[in-house]
């Protein structure tokens, strides 16, 4: 016997249950209401419509015909205010009583408006359907939108307004965008995205009214004041199931209609389907569990059996231009641990959290061509420890046996990008190899790829052993010491992917063979952490070389000397009378004047430096960090304050840059020269970093020594002013400070990643500041006197533990 | 018989660290290592005569400071390619206290 099946609300998740019961030749005969003029559409595609990459017709799931071919008796327009549960009937609007002998209830969710004083104005809408979005639509470029929200749908509809021209800013109660999909990081990302697309974006921002003029919403007004006008307001902030009906008839309803594992609802004639539905404490959102009640829900109604599981969800933000992924829990909590990979030059960034060799949870920013792999691994729950050293990088990399990474570059399609900074690709180095290109050089030459910023080179010699076979000699790779088989290179990448934030994590993670390290390693270990993560990462006094560990130069008898700092070279009487006491007061053998200009009194004995460093620092002298693997001097000329040719202030600026990076670590030691101009009485092109002033600006170039090699520095930028100057200098600084492997100089470093890399990523405005605020973060915490430091700490480790007499010994 | 000498704390030495013990006749390097154990040897590498108890400790080793030879805190000898050795002194904890047998105020050997 057919059965009478009436169902409220032609949305997605019924809509998708009669297809199934369709395509299944039911017997059943349906009729459907719709509050909505219209008949089922897929809503998740109105945010393509808003910014113009289709239209409503391109969206619609079921038309007239479709209707009509299945014998769909359509009531659109048309709501249900009664039902009778008792005599199974409806009643319509219109007052038509109908009956049923099963209702399905697919009403779907209310967007939740905040009752913000203003919240009824007109111009005040929800995003929902396509009604809001004509609305959306019809305004004008140049006129502003203010969007309530920062979720994926607040998104969505900000990016599809910006792209017709209209001047949005979107307000987020939280302190990033998408909190529920996204983790700060992504967040960030994402934040920078929107503002390059011209979307204004506040966070941690609460809304206080809505105001209006003539009954039409004007301005949002902010609790701090700020007043945003607006001639749209869109409020994104959630929604709520539409539960109303059901509750008046009487059915179990908490946040949603309950329903079972069958889409039974409390009346065992009465199904729920869709965004209404409450299951086992859960609400849905998202488009796939609808679908997977859709089905249970037609099985169901047609006897076989059924039941609806929940499963791990992912979403994708349909914004052009971002791309981002998330699925599954990435909280933080005991017994999970992280896997990171970034790549700021290009955006991306990747995160998996792995619980019991388990990923529990994705979030990709950037670049999500592998999500669906990665999805795949959370829903299936895959053990994942044998590939977990590359499992970051996807499946590519997963190829045959996954230790082996030729096995992996041999497996990877010719298509895949082995040089991000230049976008080559396999099928490039491979057809460059084949026409003569046998060695890295040679590739890199013809290509480009591994020219910049130098990280995939291991993978182009891969691409060559690979393809050349047994003619390609690889070079082996030099381990960091006989403590691990892994490179500098390696270890660096490793500690920031795998966010290892101290020494033992390292040795653990990346399975040391000894116990604590050698004398190679663990100062390389000790500078790349706290480089990685000034904040987190206590600096280990232990694995520095005795200079850097007791703040000065161990000399060959053992003694010490000791070099204060004369900021730029300059110097007073003052200064001098106090170096002069000291030499006298700890019988200093030797007082020298050094080629970085300033004084270096040698023969001081071990437990007399707190003693000599406590009597500088009452002069108002500090550490000159003559011993350290960090900013050492910067040798000025007298410019423009005395000298004839001088055409800028090069001692000012000098004095500057040594009071802005003093105190820092840094691979190797950082030398700086400024100039008052092109005669270079300051020796700045054969320093680490070397201002040369000329009339227009300011020179800057890197890249110089004069030590075991005698290089010259190769210009960098030229700038107007000091600012820039500060800026440029703490930015490569930076860089350099990030990508060296330990004891490189700048010019090393240089001849990995080019010239031209820095360069780009110095010129590019947004790196340099970025690179120069992580700088000074840094800075907060090492710009210090670690000489008065250790007075007050630690000035008894100077003497020794103990002192035995000639009596006592007898 | 052997007698020992109380010389100071652990604590007073940091793990992986060392400090000096001054006799009449020079300086004894005591050496804590990542597990708490403790070495007395002669302060004076037997290369350039290089103060151990500036070196890098790792393991059971001390890499010396001015010319990096590894020496190994259980026997003095040199590690690795390099040759010599420099006097060890028996050294224990108790109780949170530093113990050296008194034979190192004896056997010293010409280091400073």
């Amino acid at each position: 016997m057919t059965q009478k099946i009436i169902v409220i609300g032609a949305g997605m998740a019924s809509g998708r249950m009669l297809e199934h019961l369709f395509d299944a030749n039911a017997d059943v005969a349906v009729t459907l209401f719709n509050a909505e003029p219209r008949g089922n559409y897929n809503r998740i595609m109105l945010s393509p419509v808003l910014a113009g990459d289709q239209t409503y017709q391109d969206i619609v799931t079921h038309d007239d015909d479709w209707y009509a071919d299945n014998k769909v008796i359509t009531r659109f327009g048309e709501k249900i205010v009664a039902i009778d549960r008792e005599a199974k009937t409806v009643t319509a609007d219109n007052g038509d009583v109908l009956a049923y002998d099963k209702l399905v209830f697919g009403t779907g969710s209310n967007p939740f408006m905040i009752p913000l004083p203003g919240h009824d104005l007109e111009g005040v809408i929800a995003y929902r359907d396509l009604e809001d979005t004509e609305r959306m639509m019809g305004l004008e470029a140049g006129q502003k939108a203010v969007v309530i929200g920062g979720g994926l749908l607040g998104l969505e509809a900000a990016a599809g307004m910006a792209a017709r021209g209209v001047d949005v800013t979107v307000v987020h109660i939280m302190g990033h965008l998408m909190e529920r999909q996204l983790d700060e990081a992504a967040g960030y990302l994402l934040r920078k995205a929107l503002i390059d697309k011209g979307i204004t974006v506040k966070c941690a921002a609460n809304s206080k009214e809505i105001l209006g003029e003539d009954g039409k919403v004007k301005a949002l007004l902010l609790d701090d004041g700020t007043e945003l006008p607006c001639d749209l307001l869109v409020m994104a902030v959630g929604i709520r199931p539409n539960v109303a009906l059901a509750q008046e008839a009487g059915l179990m309803v908490g946040k949603g209609i309950h329903v079972d594992d069958q889409m039974l609802t409390s009346d065992a004639d009465v199904l729920a389907v869709g965004e209404c539905v409450e299951h086992d404490g859960a609400l849905f959102g998202l488009v796939a569990p609808l679908y997977d009640q859709a089905k249970v829900a037609a099985q169901t109604l047609m006897g076989e059996e059924a039941a609806f599981v929940q499963k791990e969800l992912s979403t994708k933000l349909k914004v052009t231009g971002c791309d981002l992924f998330s699925a599954g829990d990435f909280a933080e909590a005991d017994g999970r641990e992280d896997i990171v990979f970034r790549d700021p030059a290009r955006g991306v960034y990747k995160r998996l959290v792995i619980e019991e060799n388990r990923v529990v949870g994705a979030v990709f920013y950037g670049d999500t061509a592998d999500s669906n792999w990665f999805f795949g691994l959370i829903k299936d729950k895959t053990d994942i420890s044998d590939m977990r050293d590359t499992l970051i990088f996807g499946p590519a990399y997963q190829g045959g046996d996954a230790l082996d990474p030729m096995a992996a570059v041999a497996a990877l399609p010719l298509d895949a990008e082995i040089c991000g900074c230049n976008g080559i690709c396999k099928g490039q180095i491979v057809e460059a190899i084949e026409a003569g290109a046998t060695d890295l050089g040679a590739v890199r030459a013809t290509t480009k790829a591994s020219a910049s910023c130098g990280t995939c080179t291991g993978l182009v010699e891969q691409v060559l052993a690979v393809t050349l076979g047994d003619d390609f000699q690889m070079p082996a790779a030099e381990p960091m010491c006989g403590c691990t088989d892994l490179t500098h290179e390696d270890v660096r990448r490793l500690i920031k992917s795998q966010e290892l934030k101290s020494m033992a994590a390292v040795m653990q993670e990346l399975g040391w063979k000894t116990s604590c390290g050698c004398a190679k390693c663990r100062p390389a270990l000790n500078y790349y952490l706290l480089a990685d993560w000034p904040v987190e990462y206590q600096d280990d006094p232990q694995s520095r070389f005795i200079n850097e560990r007791k703040h000065a130069n161990i000399q060959k008898d053992g003694t010490f000397s000791v070099v204060p700092r004369m900021w730029g070279g300059i110097t007073t009487p003052d200064e001098l009378r106090a170096i002069a006491d000291a030499a006298d007061k700890y019988e200093v053998p030797t007082v020298k004047v050094t080629g970085g200009q300033r004084i270096d009194l040698l023969g001081v004995k071990g437990e007399d430096l707190p003693d000599i460093w406590a009597d500088l620092n009452a002069a108002g002298m500090v550490s000159g960090h003559a011993y350290s693997k960090g900013l050492r001097t910067v040798k000025t000329c007298v410019g423009t304050d005395h000298c004839r040719f001088g055409t800028q202030d090069s001692t000012g600026l000098g004095i500057k840059l040594e009071k802005d990076l003093w105190g820092s670590w840094t691979p190797h030691k950082l030398k700086l020269g400024v100039s008052g101009c092109p005669r270079n009485c300051a020796e700045a092109t054969c320093k680490d970093i070397g201002i040369v002033c000329v009339d227009s600006g300011y020179q800057v170039s890197i890249g110089g020594a004069a030590g075991m090699e005698v290089k010259e520095t190769k210009l960098l930028i030229q700038v107007a002013n000091e600012e820039e100057v500060m800026e440029v200098v703490r930015a490569v600084t930076q860089l350099y400070r990030e990508g060296a492997k330990y004891l490189d100089r700048i010019w090393k470093w240089m001849d990995k990643v080019g010239l031209d890399w820095i360069k780009e990523q110095i010129e590019d405005l947004e790196i340099r500041k970025a690179a120069a605020a992580r700088f000074d973060l840094s800075q907060s915490i090492y710009r210090r006197d670690p000489w008065a430091d250790h007075v007050k700490e630690k000035a008894d480790t100077y003497k020794p533990m103990k002192e035995i007499r000639l009596e006592a010994a007898e | 018989m052997s007698e020992w000498i109380d010389v100071g704390a652990l604590d007073d030495i940091a793990p992986r660290g060392a400090r000096l013990v001054k006799t009449p006749l020079g300086c004894v390097a005591v050496f804590r290592t990542y597990e708490d154990e403790v070495f007395a040897l002669d302060n004076a590498c037997p290369h350039k005569k290089g103060p151990l108890a500036e070196g890098i400790v790792h393991g059971k080793s001390v890499t010396c400071p001015l010319h990096n030879w590894v020496i190994s805190l259980e026997t003095g000898q040199a590690q690795g390619a390099d040759e010599g050795s420099v006097a060890t002194y028996p050294a224990r904890v108790e109780d949170g206290r530093i113990w050296l047998e008194r034979s190192f105020l004896q056997m010293r050997t010409a280091a400073e």
